[in-house]
């Protein structure tokens, strides 16, 4: 066990390391960071002094070890366009970010893999086929377009539910996170975002445990269980669902990761003021700081959620914990 | 009044092509603490009786006719509900297969008293208490510590007694178990016979046994009947129907199974059909014209080594540390050194565990060997100076596994599954030679042509593994590595596929590694034996030889558990005397 985690860690640590070297490379091939800083008339000797004094004239590998150990503590250097701390602009659009993401994910499994376990076991009901015609649907509407959709039905059309922003939040955890979770305007305008986030994931999940549900319920050991007159309850959830969890789970994990990832699309519809928004505004700035500590952030996420995913399934496959050569000499 | 009684039971399969009659109108009864045996080919639907009196038939499988009662009650129209309280409380079931029986990630207690909760209200202490009692019952050794354990820490004889445990732990009246030992080796399938036996004369249970195997029903049954096409061709007193089988199907059925006290030159062919059955005497392939004959390998003398393999070792670490003192390894196979000669079948035998097939994997290149070489064809192809396997070697050496569930892809056809060995190594002139082949290939196997455009789920296990076998010809192999080939099909194909190994031995000299705990079949097959002991390889003799002396102890113990049909085992005492 501490072998594997240990074994994960170091894995994770060099993907990170990996990473880090792209994103530092990006301030030598993206343009000169001193004309992005620099007004039309300054001089030579002026170019040089800044030069110096942000160390670009160091050796590469001199710059990158003080890159990695300044990102290590969460320094990633001063963005070109806002004049401020990356690290600052990133913590304060982080909460926003976290909070869209998890509800959706949250939703994602809640509604998912209770629609997956029915369409798997109901394959040929009436209600299943509608399911899964209208699932097609989620997956293949554009992220963007259900998002327009919704604002148009729900609050141009209807006028329930705000388009755009956060709404009131409140400042918790001593002052470092601005939470929506707890006005009335902010869980409102949580409801639209994160559904236009979480029907692409809902539809996969549906159709992931459908197919696994599909591949447990022929298993011997289910027939067995049946044969022991189990309850329906006891078959449908404590014997099969749990089977199917494997694979979920990893698809899961990697969702989670995308979903933070890639939630700029749905926070630049709603103008939502997420890492998403902040991450746009600087492609269209050249703001390097700003994409390179993007990159490493969701490079971050993504390992530990890795990392996460492979620790659950121990918790779910007792077949992982015991020794896994040993299997291979009886299989 | 019996415990079961089936009257007039019709079964039948609505498919596309039209209804299937699986079960056509038979008649059987089981009485308390009476065994009836139900013996007969896959597709006589012996399964299909079983699992219509437990209420699990597969759709589109339904009950079109007749009845079924059971204590008194008449049990085929019960609603689900109902049956749910009859199943495990009344009539428990044992399935095949051991490993895929017991739900991985529950522990074994759980899934005991889970059961015993279930039909009963003791609470969850109190059922675990009630799981020991039944494991030490059912003889596993120290029940309070496994009852934590998960199904993946028992070897398969173990898991068989969780499931006898998993399905009278409700105590049930009848029992029904579907080839409870089929996929077990001899000594395990011995110990597993006589504790069900034990089991249903303590509890006075009836059961109902249904196999292919002639030799447990003459060990464990009371009662036989012979199944044929959905019928039941004869019914009787075990003893009478060996002895002196009434109907031609029961003789020939008899015939047919591999004999272990005298070796016969072909395995005997199944005789009997009636009209409109499945044509079992299907396309003889003529070796000495069709494409499966055509020599792949340079002229051969017979009699040398072909496969030489010295002083093999196989270690599996259990726990790889850093630190050499706290690495442990399992020795799978300890120093075993055997030749096998051109155009000879080459036994290896012994107990689940004992190694044989890991040192098959081995020769087929699936391991590389801890310690050792071997050499094909006076070339090494794994130890200290081996050489990548070129690929015209590799069409040479094949293998058929012994697992028909995993060893096909269930996303192609059979045809790409059979064909495709054909298409790597450009064996065939075009698709059209090919797709001829394939079909040759499946017909001469028992699936008929029609096989392949089908996936391998819509097949039995039996069937399935046909197609593993028409797949390792597919190659022309010229040395062939059978890990228990046919240990899930009927005497009939498996006499029809073994002689088919034997023409090809005979007709082009193919070299078999023949794996099997099955020792008739052994017998019938092998020049030369291997005992394999907890990785050892403890005796090594002509078949004959070990057959009638064994030198070894452990052989001789072996020999003595093999089950013994009846009628064969008297002709065999009266050889002797």
């Amino acid at each position: 066990m501490i072998r594997y985690v240990s074994g994960r860690l170091a894995q994770s640590l060099l993907v990170m390391f990996l990473v880090a070297a792209v994103a530092f490379s990006l301030f030598g091939f993206v343009g000169d960071p001193i004309r992005q800083m620099i007004t039309e008339d300054a001089s030579q000797a002026e170019i040089e002094r800044l030069r110096e004094v942000m160390g670009l004239n160091d050796p590469v590998t001199v710059q990158f070890w003080r890159y990695i150990s300044g990102a290590v503590h969460g320094d990633f250097g001063v963005s070109y366009f806002h004049k401020r701390p990356v690290g600052a602009l990133i913590a304060e659009r982080l909460p926003a970010t976290f909070e869209l993401a998890g509800l959706s994910v949250l939703l994602s499994i809640l509604i998912g893999i209770p629609l997956g376990v029915y369409t798997g076991l109901h394959r040929f009901g009436r209600g299943a086929r509608a399911l899964m015609a209208l699932s097609l649907v989620g997956i293949s509407i554009p992220t963007f377009l259900i998002g327009i959709m919704l604002i148009y039905l729900f609050s141009v059309i209807l006028g329930w539910l705000p388009s755009f922003g956060r709404g009131e939040t409140v400042t918790v955890l001593g002052g470092f996170w601005r939470t929506g979770f707890l006005t009335t305007s902010g869980l409102q305008s949580l409801i639209l975002p994160s559904i236009t986030l979480a029907l692409f994931q809902t539809t996969m999940i549906m159709r992931l445990v459908r197919a696994e549900m599909l591949d447990v319920m022929r298993t011997d050991y289910i027939k067995f269980a049946r044969a022991r007159g189990l309850g329906t309850q006891a078959i449908n959830f404590r014997h099969a669902l749990k089977n199917t969890l494997m694979p979920v789970v990893t698809v899961i994990g990697l969702q989670l990761g995308n979903v933070i990832a890639f939630a700029i699309i749905t926070e630049s519809v709603f103008q939502w003021p997420g890492m998403g928004r902040l991450f746009l505004q600087a492609i269209q700035q050249v703001d390097i700081p700003v994409m390179s500590a993007y990159l490493i952030m969701i490079a971050f996420f993504f390992v530990v959620i890795n990392l996460i995913t492979d620790l659950a399934y121990y918790a779910i496959d007792p077949r992982l914990r015991s020794n896994a050569l040993k299997g291979t000499a009886h299989a | 009044m019996s415990l079961l009684d089936l009257k007039d039971l019709k079964i039948h399969f609505d498919t596309r092509r039209g209804t299937v009659e699986a079960v056509r109108g038979i008649d059987l009864s089981v009485e308390r603490g009476e065994i009836l045996g139900v013996v007969g080919e896959s597709g006589a639907g012996k399964s299909t009786i079983g699992n219509a009196v437990i209420g699990l038939l597969e759709p589109p499988g339904r009950i079109a006719g007749g009845e079924v009662w059971f204590d008194g009650q008449r049990i085929d129209q019960l609603s689900e509900p109902e049956m749910r309280r009859i199943r495990g409380r009344r009539i428990g079931m044992i399935f095949q297969d051991p490993m895929t029986s017991l739900n991985p990630l529950l522990t074994i207690g759980d899934q005991i008293a889970e059961t015993i909760c279930r039909h009963s209200d003791m609470s969850h202490t109190q059922a675990m208490t009630r799981a020991v009692e039944l494991l030490r019952e059912v003889g596993i050794p120290d029940p309070e510590g496994r009852l934590n354990a998960y199904p993946h820490q028992f070897s398969g004889g173990m898991r068989q007694r969780v499931v006898i445990t998993l399905a009278l732990c409700a105590d049930p009246d009848l029992l029904i178990c579907d080839e409870p030992t089929t996929a077990l080796d001899v000594s395990v399938q011995a110990q597993i016979l006589s504790l069900l036996r034990r089991l249903c004369r303590d509890r006075n249970l009836g059961a109902i046994f249904i196999t292919h195997d002639m030799g447990v029903i003459s060990e464990v049954t009371d009662r036989v009947a012979v199944m044929y096409r959905g019928r039941v061709v004869e019914t009787g007193r075990t003893g009478d129907v060996l002895g002196h089988p009434g109907h031609a199907y029961s003789k020939s059925l008899l015939g047919a199974v591999p004999r272990a006290d005298v070796r016969l030159d072909r395995f005997p062919q199944l005789d009997y059909h009636e009209a409109g059955a499945d044509r079992a005497d299907r396309t003889v392939i003529d070796l000495g014209t069709h494409w499966l004959g055509r020599r792949s390998g340079a002229g051969d003398t017979t009699g040398q080594a072909l496969v030489q393999v010295d002083h093999l070792t196989m270690r599996f670490a259990q726990n790889r540390s850093i630190i050499p003192a706290w690495r442990r390894s399992f020795t799978a196979v300890r120093d075993v050194s055997f030749d096998i000669r051109r155009g000879e079948t080459f036994g290896l035998v012994g107990e689940s565990g004992s190694g044989k097939s890991t040192v098959a994997r081995m020769i087929a290149g699936l391991y590389d060997p801890s310690y050792g070489r071997i050499r094909y064809d006076g070339t090494e192809i794994a130890g200290p100076e081996a050489r990548p396997i070129s690929p015209a070697m590799r069409q040479q050496i094949q293998m058929i596994f012994q697992d028909p569930f995993s060893s096909l892809n269930r996303r192609k056809r059979v045809s790409d599954i059979v064909s495709e060995p054909i298409r790597h190594h450009r064996l065939a002139s075009g698709q059209a030679e090919a797709d001829g082949i394939v079909a040759d290939l499946l017909d001469h196997v028992g699936l008929g042509a029609e096989a392949a455009n089908r996936y391998p789920h819509e097949f039995s296990g039996g069937q399935r593994q046909r197609i593993s076998i028409a797949r390792a010809l597919a190659t022309r192999p010229r040395f062939l590595i059978c890990d228990e080939p046919t240990s899930a099909l009927d005497v009939s194909i498996q006499a029809q596929i073994l002689n088919l190994l034997k023409n090809l031995q005979d007709e082009l000299g193919l070299t078999l590694l023949f794996i099997s705990h099955d020792l008739p079949v052994i017998r019938q097959m092998c020049d030369r034996i291997g005992v394999m002991k907890a990785g050892e390889l403890v005796e090594l003799a002509p078949a004959e030889q070990l057959f009638e002396a064994p030198q070894h102890p452990y052989t001789a113990e072996l020999l003595a558990l093999m089950p013994r049909v009846l009628g064969q085992e008297d002709r065999t005492r009266a050889g002797k005397r």
